[in-house]
């Protein structure tokens, strides 16, 4: 506080010479706004013009695998030329080939079931917290929030020592006696279900948390007093009021889901289908550049609508955390 | 009110606990298996570590990827605090709606997209692949999860100190270091440490936008579990969680008593 005030009357003294501090913090005030901005600008959305570019460019074995290559050297003729060579070639051997529509119905599906999982595993955790001694509360939190901070592949990696024939879950199953035969999950997709489930559910608890723990409960109390049963009142009450907080945790579930690769490629195997793993083999070892690109752009298609919606909900947020 | 935890409350909370946590003990117990077979017990032993610190490969992975997420948690730290200030503090600038989107947009990008999208702009543009454009693509993914930590604690900022400093005549500049930057402090810090930890984490980025004599650990992880599970990854795996978890402990107890400290100093300022 000490400090505080020292600045303030430094500051007072130099009040006289205002046009130029004014003007300086007019340039401050820009540059807070422009550094960010211009970094994002260009690694963020230059880069998926340069995918929708090299998406209408031929496959050429030469380095960078693509042509026409970008090249500014020949004026606007050149660049008028170079665009005459884009066409939408491989977008139409994505659409004949069944191999990559399929990958994207099977994601989309896989994306869908799993963040229905994870929101009936995650919604008892999030109501039961939110309903937990206000003491206890933090420690709760920060016992969902902490598995988040472990690596994402150390705990999809964890699963498999889990599912795999020989692994943990099986040697329980089969030493109780429930199962006489070896669950066969690892490798299924069941297996890419439950790695979604456990990876992402703190991205679901947190939001339903945030909603459920804002919401008045007498609303609850009054509605039994007036004899509804918890049940109906559940329905009624609590859920419509925790709508955001699904819809928020769905939304951070769904999209990241549907372009999954270290989930299926670890703990799916080469059976399943998904299209972040397509577009993963298509780059890495069909070397195809064109071709990923034009899956990646319609990856971001399939993607839009939710992520624009997702958008709309933070700001949204925002507006009413103001 | 009457907040009662119901029998049915403490199962889902319990079970649900054991689920997050069971496999990751599981691992880190399994560390210490003398069998070389991860899921069959054979006695305690501590040599998967003594061979771990033997693996220099993994060492050198470990050395890049610590680099990597100091540097790149730091400048992302920076331009993710700009950016907060920019969404919280400028309502109205053109282009703002593109702003947001572009912040808000990469915390649910498939990391595919990402990672693509990146290496194809270095090849655009010329720069070889390796330690340089690493840092950079986990500088661009990683400053926005900061800006959106930085942002939720700027939103419930009591903006009438920064007016009060204001009109007692301290510049801009001056308020911000002086009165916004120690409340919002906290923020940083955990935005820092998110950052470092999801670069830390980074494959599938960081395999897009690496290159040769910079492979990071969780890459070298990755190629080993493809060829199968040994308990030299569980022991790295172990180290790992051991990092992270003192790292975000030691940062819970700091925050709290920094917590403790201020409303002790509130009170001292109230009663005069």
């Amino acid at each position: 506080m000490a400090g505080a005030t020292l600045s303030a009357t430094t500051a007072n003294g130099a009040a006289t010479a205002q046009p130029a501090t004014q003007l300086a913090n007019s340039f401050v005030s820009k540059l807070v706004i422009i550094v960010p901005y211009a970094f994002l600008v260009i690694f963020f959305l230059v880069p998926f013009f340069i995918v929708f570019k090299i998406s209408l460019s031929q496959t050429v074995i030469a380095m960078p695998p693509y042509t026409p290559a970008f090249n500014f050297g020949g004026g606007l003729s050149g660049i008028i030329d170079q665009l005459k060579q884009l066409n939408f070639d491989n977008y139409i051997f994505l659409t004949e080939d069944p191999l990559y529509i399929n990958a994207y119905f099977t994601s989309v599906i896989v994306a869908g079931i799993s963040t229905l999982l994870t929101l009936l595993v995650g919604y008892p955790i999030a109501y039961g917290m939110s309903r937990a001694p206000a003491t206890l509360r933090p420690t709760l939190l920060m016992l969902v929030i902490l598995p988040f901070w472990t690596s994402f592949l150390i705990r999809v990696y964890a699963w498999i020592g889990i599912l795999k024939p020989e692994g943990l879950l099986n040697q329980l199953l089969l030493s109780t006696g429930i199962i006489s035969e070896p669950l066969i999950i690892l490798n299924t997709y069941t297996a890419i279900f439950i790695g979604i489930v456990y990876s992402y559910l703190p991205f679901m608890i947190l939001p339903l948390y945030s909603a459920l723990e804002k919401m008045d409960y007498s609303l609850v109390e009054a509605a039994q007093d007036l004899g509804c049963p918890p049940i109906t009142a559940f329905w009624k009450i609590t859920f419509p009021m925790s709508l955001p907080g699904v819809l928020a945790g769905c939304l951070l579930v769904f999209i990241p889901a549907v372009g999954e690769f270290v989930i299926p490629d670890l703990l799916g195997g080469s059976q399943t289908l998904m299209i972040g793993r397509t577009l993963w083999n298509e780059f890495n070892n069909n070397r195809d550049w064109p071709v990923s690109s034009a899956v990646a752009v319609l990856l971001l298609l399939v993607l839009i609508v939710p992520i624009v919606i997702f958008q709309h909900a933070q700001a949204r947020a925002q507006e009413q955390g103001r | 009110m009457n907040t009662t935890w119901s029998r049915f409350n403490i199962t889902s909370i319990t079970m649900g606990f054991a689920f997050l946590y069971l496999p990751i003990v599981l691992l880190v117990v399994f560390s210490f298996n003398e069998s070389k077979l991860v899921t069959v017990w054979g006695g305690f032993s501590t040599k998967w570590y003594v061979s771990l610190f033997q693996n220099q490969a993994l060492m050198d992975a470990a050395w890049v990827t610590i680099r990597v997420g100091l540097i790149s948690a730091t400048v992302a730290t920076v331009l993710g605090t700009l950016a907060a200030l920019a969404l919280t503090r400028y309502t109205r600038f053109r282009g703002r709606v593109l702003f947001s989107g572009m912040v808000f947009a990469p915390l649910v990008m498939p990391e595919v997209i990402t990672g693509l999208s990146l290496l194809l702009l270095f090849v655009a543009v010329g720069l070889d692949r390796g330690f340089f454009t690493l840092t950079l693509a986990h500088i661009s993914f990683t400053m926005c999860f900061v800006a959106v930590v930085v942002q939720s604690r700027l939103v419930t900022f009591d903006r009438s100190l920064e007016e009060a400093a204001m009109d007692l005549g301290a510049s801009p500049v001056a308020t911000f270091f002086q009165v916004t930057l120690p409340v919002i402090l906290p923020a940083i810090v955990s935005g820092w440490m998110l950052a470092f930890t999801l670069s830390l984490d980074d494959l599938v980025t960081s395999s897009f936008t690496s290159g040769p004599g910079a492979t990071t650990l969780p890459m070298k992880i990755y190629s080993q579990v493809r060829l199968g599970v040994t308990p030299e990854i569980n022991a790295a795996c172990t180290i790992l969680i051991a990092i992270v978890a003192t790292g975000v402990i030691i940062a819970s107890v700091v925050n709290k008593r920094r917590e403790v400290q201020r409303l002790r100093d509130e009170q001292a300022a109230l009663r005069g």
